[in-house]
């Protein structure tokens, strides 16, 4: 039987639950026993090569590039897992949500008291994707199956998980891994 | 106000920060806000922080720290005032007042202010104007009270009709509020005043009280139903070297009036209600928390609590008791539906935030100052009196087998009689919906925002705590309403404002709920929509108190009895459908830097 394929990505996060990701230590070795990696930083596949069976996407989406890379995921994988707190809430990068974005790019680029702009040039390479409006959760933009919450989701929640969702097995979490407060 | 007036006023409250909601008040009725200055000197004078100041003055609709305006409209945002016609009220305030939505109008001159019910469903829509009630008004009416407003009137010469029935029109009133009393019943029947504490009360111990109302097994009017002679014994068992009874009539769930109907006609049985409770609890002094929408009640309370003094049935020796004493005092709130749950009550009457404090300790341990303190509704006070008079056996006989006594239920919306009626447990809704003459009726809200909403096939329902529970609220909806618009989202926009935001679940989900709801309404609701709400609603279990547990009651329950009436409205052959417009989210940007947004 094929290896059921993996992939991943990091939106508007700051790759801590990646980082969360490689912390099930030893196990790594056994996850790739099991699964097969496609695009992902983790072996930096930047392009699908093939339909795959589970995208973890960490952070949400706050520009036009973040919304095309969750959709792409949407399209080519068989199961989407939202990962940790700013994929399920939009997390840090939505407390902007209450600012207009011209504010925020006139307080990053222009006005910031250790800024110097001279000629108060905002980034507006056609290469660069678009600021959106606010900071939206993944399942508000494409379907999500399941979600893993935590900041970041606890290596042994996103084993568990993994290993539940490969096996086809239901488990039961334990509540401790699942408990923030 | 000047640094002096202010340090008169705190003075005058023992520089004591517990009376700060009575401080604030004083300030209020002076010049309408408390100014920056003002916050500054209170917090050098009663030792709170500035910042604590702030949150407080900010928890309460009433408070402010800006002018609201010479006169302030506070316009009933409730679904009842809504289909009496609230939107064309508003209009004419807004298009021929130049007032502003929730602002004041640029002269200075008005405020116009949404306010959640202030229970006058029997009567709407109604508005309060400076603290005075205006009922039944129409376009003409508004633009009538404009005119007045912008000619300077003084509040009481813009009635255009006489006081109201009954004890409305006493001269310490002088309020053109309507009773509405539809039927009465032992509570509501004409009785002598403290005939029962002088008659029975005062040849009886306490234990003996208490053994009375335990046998009628009365539980509690306020909505929650906890049996009353059980709340009564743990508070006399509860160390203290005080005690408190509370008087709980911040009647803030929408649609519910009959405390308002009570206060007004039976003060007298309320007031020895709460004597007879502190006879049997050991307490010596009460507290009357009176919501801030009944504020043209207070004088008159205070003056029957003043006469009641001088008559001998309050202080040393009520009726004549001896080795008992017991007086009491009104606390006005402020605006704050969250404030009627006990232990936000007695946060609010210590001068603090209403937030309602994590239990145990139960306020019958450790209540008001941390004394043990008995909380009841005015309408739980008014029944014991009776249970008294007429003994425990006779209220038992009363009502349904687990239900006891009488209700007294409000009733609103589509019906030709709204009003009080007191009924005893067990008529179904139908008899009701006969009684009070509704025709075509399409949905029925029971118990407020936090009961269920009841569709026709469950008329046969019945009014008692085991079946249809309410506290007081029956809202009636026709077949002219829509389930969703007209009812649904304007009671989690109420739970949505009126969360204290204490505990996240009841911070957030309603609002993810109600965002929810938008997007069903805009015709991109999937299937996998309805299966969220009743996910998330499920986690609101988790929550404190009781306004978090039943706030996403009214999609629970829609979902439940109405169901159609969302499938009708989803999008078939998909389970999902983003709400998120890539056109528009990133409009803003590109334009800011000069480029084109996507597509
Ligand atoms: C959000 C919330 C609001 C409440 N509002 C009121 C109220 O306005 N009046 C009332 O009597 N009880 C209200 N209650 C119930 C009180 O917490 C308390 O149970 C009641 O005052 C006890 O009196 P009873 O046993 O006589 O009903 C409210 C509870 C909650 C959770
Ligand atoms: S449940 Fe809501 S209203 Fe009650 S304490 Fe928590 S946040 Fe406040």
């Amino acid at each position: 039987m094929n290896k059921p394929v993996v992939a991943t990505a990091s939106l508007a996060g700051c790759f801590g639950c990646h980082m969360s990701l490689l912390d099930i230590d030893e196990r790594l070795v056994e996850l790739i026993d099991l699964v097969e990696f496609n695009k992902s930083p983790i072996d930096d596949i930047k392009k699908f090569t093939k339909d795959v069976d589970i995208g973890l996407i960490e952070g949400g989406c706050c520009n036009t590039e973040n919304v095309e890379v969750l959709k792409e995921f949407r399209k080519k994988c068989k199961t989407l897992i939202s990962l940790g707190e700013c994929a399920i809430m939009g997390g840090l990068p939505a407390l902007r949500n209450d600012i207009t974005v011209s504010e925020c790019l006139a307080e990053a680029y222009l006005d910031g008291p250790t800024t110097v702009n001279e000629h108060r040039i905002l980034p507006n390479d056609e290469e660069l994707p678009i600021i959106l409006n606010k900071v939206y959760p993944c399942h508000e933009v494409v379907k999500m199956d399941y979600f893993l919450p935590g900041c970041p989701p606890s290596a042994d929640l996103i084993w568990e998980a993994l290993v539940a969702l490969i096996t086809g097995e239901e488990k039961e979490i334990p509540y401790a891994l699942i408990k923030y407060d | 106000m000047t640094q002096h007036e202010l340090k008169i006023i705190c003075e005058k409250n023992h520089f004591d920060r517990h009376s700060l909601m009575d401080i604030l008040h004083e300030i209020h009725d002076h010049q309408g806000f408390t100014t920056e200055e003002d916050i500054r000197i209170l917090s050098e004078n009663l030792k709170i922080s500035e910042i604590d100041l702030r949150q407080t003055i900010s928890f309460y609709h009433f408070f402010a720290c800006s002018s609201r305006g010479k006169y302030t409209i506070y316009l009933n945002n409730s679904a009842i005032s809504n289909l009496k016609g609230r939107e064309e009220i508003e209009k004419v305030f807004i298009e021929e007042g130049g007032c502003v939505k929730n602002g004041v109008s640029p002269d200075g001159l008005i405020g116009l202010y949404e306010t959640p019910c202030i229970g006058m469903s029997d009567q709407e829509p109604a508005a309060l104007i400076n603290g005075r009630i205006f009922t039944n008004l129409t376009a003409f009416r508004a633009k009538e009270l404009l005119h007045n407003m912008k000619k300077g009137l003084p509040l009481e010469d813009m009635y255009t009709t006489v006081y109201g029935d009954g004890r409305n029109a006493h001269p310490e009133m002088k309020s053109i509020v309507r009773n509405n009393i539809r039927r009465v019943g032992p509570l509501l029947r004409p009785s002598e005043k403290m005939q029962v504490l002088k008659n029975q009360v005062s040849q009886m111990s306490p234990e003996q009280v208490l053994e009375q109302v335990k046998l009628a097994e009365l539980r509690g009017r306020g909505g929650a139903g906890f049996p009353t002679g059980l709340k009564w014994q743990f508070c006399r068992m509860a160390e203290g070297k005080k005690k408190y009874v509370f008087c709980n009539a911040d009647e803030g769930e929408p649609g519910t009036f009959k405390d308002r109907v009570l206060l007004t006609e039976k003060p007298e049985d309320i007031i020895e209600g709460m004597i007879i409770a502190g006879y049997a609890i050991g307490a010596q002094e009460g507290v009357l928390y009176l919501r801030y929408e009944y504020k043209y009640m207070k004088n008159y309370l205070e003056y029957i609590i003043q006469t009641l003094r001088e008559e001998g049935f309050l202080g040393k020796n009520p009726a004549g008791i001896k080795g008992f004493s017991f007086d009491m005092r009104i606390q006005l709130g402020a605006g704050s539906y969250v404030c009627g749950e006990e232990s936000a009550l007695i946060e609010s009457t210590e001068g603090k935030r209403g937030e309602p404090r994590s239990r145990p300790p139960f306020p019958v341990e450790k209540g008001y100052l941390g004394y043990p303190t008995v909380v009841n509704n005015v309408e739980t006070f008014c029944a014991a009196v009776k249970i008294v008079q007429f003994g425990g056996d006779w209220y038992n006989s009363l009502g349904t087998d687990e239900s006891k006594g009488t209700k007294l239920v409000s009733v609103s919306g589509d019906c030709r009689y709204p009003g009080i009626y007191e009924l005893e447990w067990g008529f179904t809704m139908r008899d009701v919906l006969e009684m009070v003459g509704a025709k075509e009726t399409r949905a029925v809200q029971m118990g407020g925002p936090s009961g269920e909403l009841v569709n026709k096939h469950q008329f046969d329902r019945i009014l008692c705590y085991s079946d249809l529970a309410t506290g007081g609220s029956i809202m009636i909806f026709d077949r002219r309403r829509n389930v969703i618009e007209d009812v649904v989202v304007n009671f989690m926009e109420f739970f949505i404002n009126e969360s204290c935001g204490s505990c996240v679940p009841c911070r957030n989900i309603p609002k993810l709920l109600k965002e929810k709801l938008d997007k069903i309404l805009s015709g991109k609701g999937t299937s996998q929509d309805l299966a969220d709400m009743e996910r998330w609603g499920a986690m609101m279990k988790i929550n404190r108190c009781g306004l978090g547990h039943t706030a996403a009651h009214p999609i629970l329950s829609s979902l439940k009895n109405f169901r159609s009436h969302y499938e009708r409205k989803l999008r078939k052959h998909t389970d999902f459908i983003s709400d998120v417009d890539l056109l528009e989210a990133s409009k803003e940007a590109a334009e800011y830097t000069n480029r084109e947004p996507v597509i």
